[in-house]
């Protein structure tokens, strides 16, 4: 094998591609300069392709560049450019978790696909079928989880779905898929019926092992998904001796498992009670328990709420998915800056897990040009909540449940939450008395000092508005 | 056994730069303030989008009358550039809210 200057070039290229993704994963740590940082990214990707189309070669003379497969290859970028872009760009911003899912899910099905085109060209050669095998049984299990991920976000399978005993039935399987695995490697077989079965069982795991999961803890496993497919591409960059495979697929892997980790903690969960959960177990128990400790509630109509809020010094609104849901981030932005006008001290108290991702709830106030410094995070805005005359609760519902503080047999014990309760005044606008998102009651209902504006979070926040400007 | 230990002496280079990325990754985003966690998670998932590259090279590398392996090269390849251009055109439009007014 001799080089040649081209090779160089493109190990050169690899290298620019590798620093710009370190590169732009720091930048996108801090607001001011994460969007060049993304950018940063994008255009290190277009080197890596570029390259690798104009200037790569095997040396076993395997590489050739007939026009057929240049013009199929470009037409395949052109495909994917087209869709992936217009999709992007028309996509709601309450549906951006899913989208990120099935982004996801492309990745780790191009990993899956490299792995059944590749293991017949290496057959005999144990440690190459081993990168194969593994990259496409992550990269199908990460398809298959994410498609199933992208269904229960967009609410096309909303209920967790258990097989009696699924996680004894799962772990099995995960031991025979290996099992299945590790003896394709040392038998050396080249069946394609084999490699089929494992890859159809492989998707299989996927399905099985997001399924259980409920949708509220979906982002978590969206994370893991997209750590697991950086590391099926860390397995393609072993193959091809590639760098840049590598280092992307690494890095990823790491910072995504480093991610998951923390949006576990946000919750107050660990990663292994998330994915083999007992929050099912212990939902039924609370409800249960709450049952019991209900109450009267009394009601509040919108011109109650303006009269109140009007004579306010210091309101703290606390936005929830709900809001999200009903396209209500204008409004309440316009809510703010009336209150504002005449005087009254306005903030947003944002849960770290507010929304269906963290910081999801900062991307769809910032869309409605919400001055970035009145979001003031969990940690921060508590000790605030005993000055403040009234909070408004809108759309959100377990990120202010004190259940979280007060009763062990609550599945969402232990989760920080806002302490709404602290405030003089507390308004919670919601639908209907329906339970929120983990399915348990919330005792902030009851409490005396809670009134319910019920109605669409839109609706309710325009009739607020009109109020106020009678005033 | 001794395709393993050949395995890892051959590829000690690329395990030298896995060992070490693990490390890059962990540090790089081990400030992000929980705001930036959407915009961060969709800016990896389209990094990780790299994985186009090996489509690329199996496409490159197969017979060009083997009508199987070019179409599912194909498939990759769309799959792989779907994960890229969404992923970063998503996080750009996350990021462009962020923006000073």
């Amino acid at each position: 094998m001799h080089f040649m200057i081209t090779d160089y070039i493109l190990e050169i290229a690899y290298l620019a591609a590798s620093v710009t993704f370190v590169l732009g994963l720091k930048l996108m740590a801090n607001p001011k300069t994460a969007r060049k940082g993304n950018l940063i990214a994008a255009a290190g990707m277009c080197v890596a392709v570029a390259g690798t189309v104009f200037l790569y070669d095997d040396h076993h003379g395997h590489t050739s560049r007939e026009s057929v497969k240049l013009i199929l290859i470009a037409l395949a970028i052109v495909i994917g450019t087209v869709i992936g872009w217009v999709t992007a760009k028309k996509v709601k911003m309450t549906a951006m978790p899913e989208l990120v899912s099935l982004f996801n899910g492309m990745g780790g099905a191009c990993a899956a696909l490299i792995g059944l085109m590749e293991f017949h060209h290496n057959t005999g050669n144990i440690s190459a079928v081993m990168t194969i095998l593994a990259g496409m049984i992550i990269g199908s299990v990460s398809f298959a989880g994410s498609i199933i991920a992208f269904m229960k976000l967009n609410g096309t399978m909303s209920k967790p779905v258990r097989l009696p005993s699924y996680n004894l039935i799962n772990n099995i399987f995960l031991l025979a898929l290996f099992a299945d695995a590790a003896w394709m490697i040392y038998s050396g077989t080249s069946s394609s019926l084999m490699l089929y079965l494992l890859f159809a069982a492989a998707l299989l795991y996927g399905v099985l092992f997001v399924i259980p999961i409920g949708g509220a803890d979906m982002p978590v496993v969206i994370s893991l998904l997209n750590s697991f497919t950086g590391l099926a591409a860390a397995f393609g960059g072993f193959l091809y001796h590639n760098q840049v495979m590598l280092t992307g697929g690494i890095l990823v892997g790491s910072a995504g498992t480093l991610l998951t980790i923390v949006m576990c903690k946000a919750m107050n969960r660990s990663l292994s009670n998330v994915i083999f959960g007992a929050f099912g177990e212990g939902s039924a128990k609370a409800a249960g328990g709450a049952a019991a400790a209900k109450g009267s509630t009394k009601d509040i109509g919108a011109t109650d709420v303006a009269v109140l809020m009007n004579y306010s010094k210091k309101v703290v609104l606390v936005p929830g998915y709900g809001l999200a849901v009903a396209q209500a981030q204008h409004v309440i932005h316009e809510l703010e800056m009336l209150l504002e006008e005449r005087g009254v001290e306005v903030k947003y108290a944002i849960h770290p897990v507010a929304g269906r991702m963290p910081g999801h709830m900062n991307v769809l106030l910032a869309e409605a040009n919400v001055d970035y410094g009145k979001l003031v995070e969990m940690d921060e805005i508590n000790p605030e909540f005993e000055n403040t005359d009234v909070v408004l609760i809108v759309g959100a519902n377990d990120v202010v449940n004190p259940a979280a503080k007060s009763n062990p047999a609550s599945p969402i014990y232990g989760m920080p939450i806002l302490e709404v309760d602290k405030a003089k005044n507390i308004i919670m606008n919601k639908r209907s008395m329906s339970a929120g998102y983990a399915g348990i009651d919330n005792d902030l209902f009851y409490n005396p000092k809670t009134s319910m504006f019920f109605g669409d979070a839109k609706k309710a926040l325009t009739d607020l508005v009109s109020e106020l400007k009678t005033l | 056994m001794d395709q393993i230990i050949t395995f890892i002496g051959e590829n000690m280079q690329m395990i030298y730069i896995l060992v070490l990325s693990v490390f890059v990754g962990i540090e790089v985003i081990g400030h992000v303030p929980s705001v930036l966690h959407t915009p961060l998670m969709s800016g990896a998932n389209a990094i990780h989008g790299v994985v186009i590259v090996g489509a690329i090279i199996v496409m490159l590398n197969c017979e060009p009358d083997n009508y199987l392996s070019l179409s599912l090269g194909f498939v990759a390849v769309v799959l792989g550039t779907l994960n890229v251009v969404g992923g970063f055109v998503v996080t750009d439009r996350m990021l462009e809210m962020f923006k000073k007014k």
